[in-house]
């Protein structure tokens, strides 16, 4: 639990800084029979993220890392679209969408265990080719569906509550069953601390690491779906640009080692959040947006500086230290 | 087996390396011997359907124009961008023409090009060298212009009333020329009038995942928004989705000026929820030839050229809409 404490600390002063500059910040409504408020859009629009970081954060306990689910995003938006625009059924379209991904997971995970070529390495690739797949499953265009039923995965609502929300609760209960509940956390934390070792103690490790890939490629799958279900269209270019990146900061600034080893699914969602907040807080309190990249960047720098136990060690022992002399002298 | 495949690859790539110089010789001797035109055209990627629309209209007025057209898409980057523009000097290429992915960073490389007698036509993109000898001219859009008209539309349709008109703003790639200068023409029009006033204004990245997201910002933390100016069609579709989710009805509530006229946004205008579309047209092709052919022969062009293009209102868009190609 103290692991959690900074990331809530700075989770709450990104939120108060909001309601400085809009009083109604924490404010929630029910607009148009569903729920509206500046919280519910950080919730919303961070869903995408969390789920991708989630995923993230099982393959980085291994001690890999995935590159690929920016393009993982982009490819199963674009299949799930196209397939719509089609008249193949929204079920069709998303079970083939999510089987891509899940496809695509497993051959990740196959570069990095059975082919043994470093995880950066071998997800660089379908980052680089999957951006190129997602291109052409689209034609280069954006492909626009109208169907109430897709609309519902990102945009839609479910009792008042943002559909895509509820998803990802549903998804972060059963990832902490089976990692928390079951053996399974554990042998992702053994194979990330020492996949040899793992491996002479009678895990299986490739087998381990096949699943972690495939399970975040289809968080990225799932996101990829939300993403372009939210605004009724595929871009091919630009959904889920970046987004792994964003994924990797919020795992490493909810406490999990990239080293591998110990993971917090818990830590994962407050990054996530702490990052959408962020952009939120940009959108709301009027940074120029030639000057975001540099806002985001110290903030991040702060948030990171903050979850380093050396550096709190460094400055808080020594301002307790000169307090305690300055008291002496005194 | 590692070994064996490295040596595929390689043998691929020499194949390759091989066979673009053999067709980059052909093509040199053709543009010399005939007197046929060859183009080098190194477009920015194929991000949208504008972008699509602008690849075939150039594609077409080739075809039907005589000139025998290279063309690579450099997928977003500029390296791959000056690697094609390197290429087709290689090649001797009678003209090269290019869209800049961004605006600085081309002085060696159109160096090179002048260094090889070949003329440059930019088009659609301009870059901000200050040496205007290193290209022959410019077609392309006027963005400012574009800011401009829909700064009129606006002035004209609030003319009545004297009551504050509160703006938002979704522009695009920040630092990119057309949301630079479609920021700038608008201030400059609303400027003249105290009434009008910009109270956010953010970056969409011309999207629509993120003209959704600011502006769903934009609607919590500024409760009157009257007008909403986005740099492109996308970002305002998102937009729409973000203003329907709140309650308030596009194109009434909320008035929404945008730029580009892509089939969506048109189809979003002729259904009455974006009021206006100051249009920014890709079919530039057939321009281009004639100016390719001009700069071939040695004749003085304008440095300037922009492309012919209008603006739509609602009615204006439903009869526009079924021929609208892009």
């Amino acid at each position: 639990m103290r692991r959690l404490l900074w990331p809530l600390v700075i989770l709450a002063a990104l939120l108060a800084v909001n309601v400085l500059f809009t009083p109604g910040f924490f404010s929630i409504q029910v607009r148009e029979g569903h729920l509206y408020g500046s919280l519910i859009d950080i919730l919303r629009f961070g869903a995408p993220l969390i789920l991708v970081a989630l995923g993230m954060t099982l393959v980085i306990a291994t001690g890999g890392i995935d590159l690929s689910v920016g393009s993982v995003v982009a490819i199963s938006g674009a299949l799930a679209c196209l397939q719509i625009s089609q008249d193949a059924g929204v079920f069709t379209a998303v079970v083939l969408a999510l089987g891509l991904s899940v496809a695509l997971g497993v051959w990740n995970g196959f570069l990095v265990a059975n082919a043994g070529i470093q995880p950066i390495i071998a997800t660089l690739i379908l980052m680089v080719a999957g951006r190129g797949l997602a291109q052409l499953i689209t034609d280069g265009q954006i492909i626009t569906v109208n169907d109430p039923a897709f609309k519902l995965i990102g945009g839609g609502y479910l009792l008042t509550v943002p559909f895509g929300i509820l998803l990802v609760l549903a998804v972060l209960a059963v990832t902490a069953f089976l990692t928390r509940r079951l053996a399974l956390g554990m042998l992702i934390e053994a194979v990330g601390g020492n996949a040899e070792a793992s491996r002479l103690a009678g895990i299986r490790a490739r087998g381990i690491i096949v699943m972690v890939y495939a399970f975040a490629a289809l968080c990225a799958g799932v996101a990829g779906l939300m993403i372009s279900s939210n605004v009724s269209s595929a871009d091919g270019n630009n959904a889920g640009l970046w987004i792994e990146l964003d994924a990797i900061l919020a795992v490493v600034i909810g406490g999990t080692s990239l080293a591998g080893g110990r993971f917090s699914l818990a830590g994962t969602v407050l990054g996530a959040l702490i990052i959408q907040t962020l952009t939120t807080t940009i959108y709301s309190i009027g940074v120029p947006p030639e000057t975001t990249l540099l806002f985001k960047a110290l903030v991040v720098t702060v948030v990171c500086l903050l979850q380093s136990a050396a550096f709190r060690e460094k400055v808080f022992k020594r301002r307790a230290r000169t307090a305690g002399a300055q008291e002496v002298a005194a | 087996m590692l070994k064996r495949i490295s040596a595929l690859v390689l043998a691929g790539l020499t194949a390759a390396a091989l066979t673009s110089c053999g067709s980059g010789g052909s093509g040199g001797a053709s543009g010399a011997d005939d007197g046929s035109i060859t183009m080098g055209f190194s477009q920015v990627g194929a991000e949208s359907g504008w972008r699509t629309a602008n690849t075939k209209s150039v594609q077409e007025a080739a075809k039907e124009s005589g000139i025998t057209l290279k063309f690579s898409d450099a997928q977003q980057k500029q390296e791959n961008q000056i690697k094609a523009i390197r290429s087709y000097i290689q090649q001797k290429v009678d003209v090269i023409a290019f869209s800049p992915v961004v605006e600085s960073g081309w002085d060696t490389v159109l160096k090179e090009a002048r260094d090889a007698k070949i003329p440059v036509i930019l088009t659609d993109r301009a870059v901000d060298s200050k040496d205007t000898t290193l290209y022959k001219t410019f077609l392309g859009s006027d963005f400012v212009e574009e800011g401009r008209k829909a700064g009129k539309w606006l002035v004209e349709s609030f003319n009545n009333s004297t009551d504050p008109v509160n703006i938002v703003e979704l522009q695009g790639t920040t630092g990119s020329a057309p949301a630079n200068d479609r920021k700038a023409g608008f201030a400059e029009v609303i400027g003249a009038d105290p009434k009008f006033k910009v109270i956010a204004s953010q970056t969409g990245d011309f999207t629509r995942a993120k003209g959704k997201e600011v502006m769903e910002a934009f609607l919590k933390s500024n409760p009157d928004i009257d007008v909403l100016y986005a740099h492109n069609d996308d970002m305002g579709l998102g937009a729409i989705e973000a203003i329907e989710g709140a309650g308030k009805v596009p194109g009434k509530d909320i008035k929404i000026i945008t730029v580009d006229a892509v089939k969506d946004g048109m189809q979003a205008l002729a259904d009455g929820k974006i009021n206006y579309i100051v249009e920014c047209s890709p079919l530039l092709g057939p321009q281009l030839m004639d100016l390719a052919k001009k700069v071939v022969k040695g004749e003085t062009v304008p440095a300037r050229v922009v492309t012919e293009e209008t603006t739509f209102t609602q009615e204006q868009a439903k009869t526009a809409l079924p021929n609208r190609k892009y």
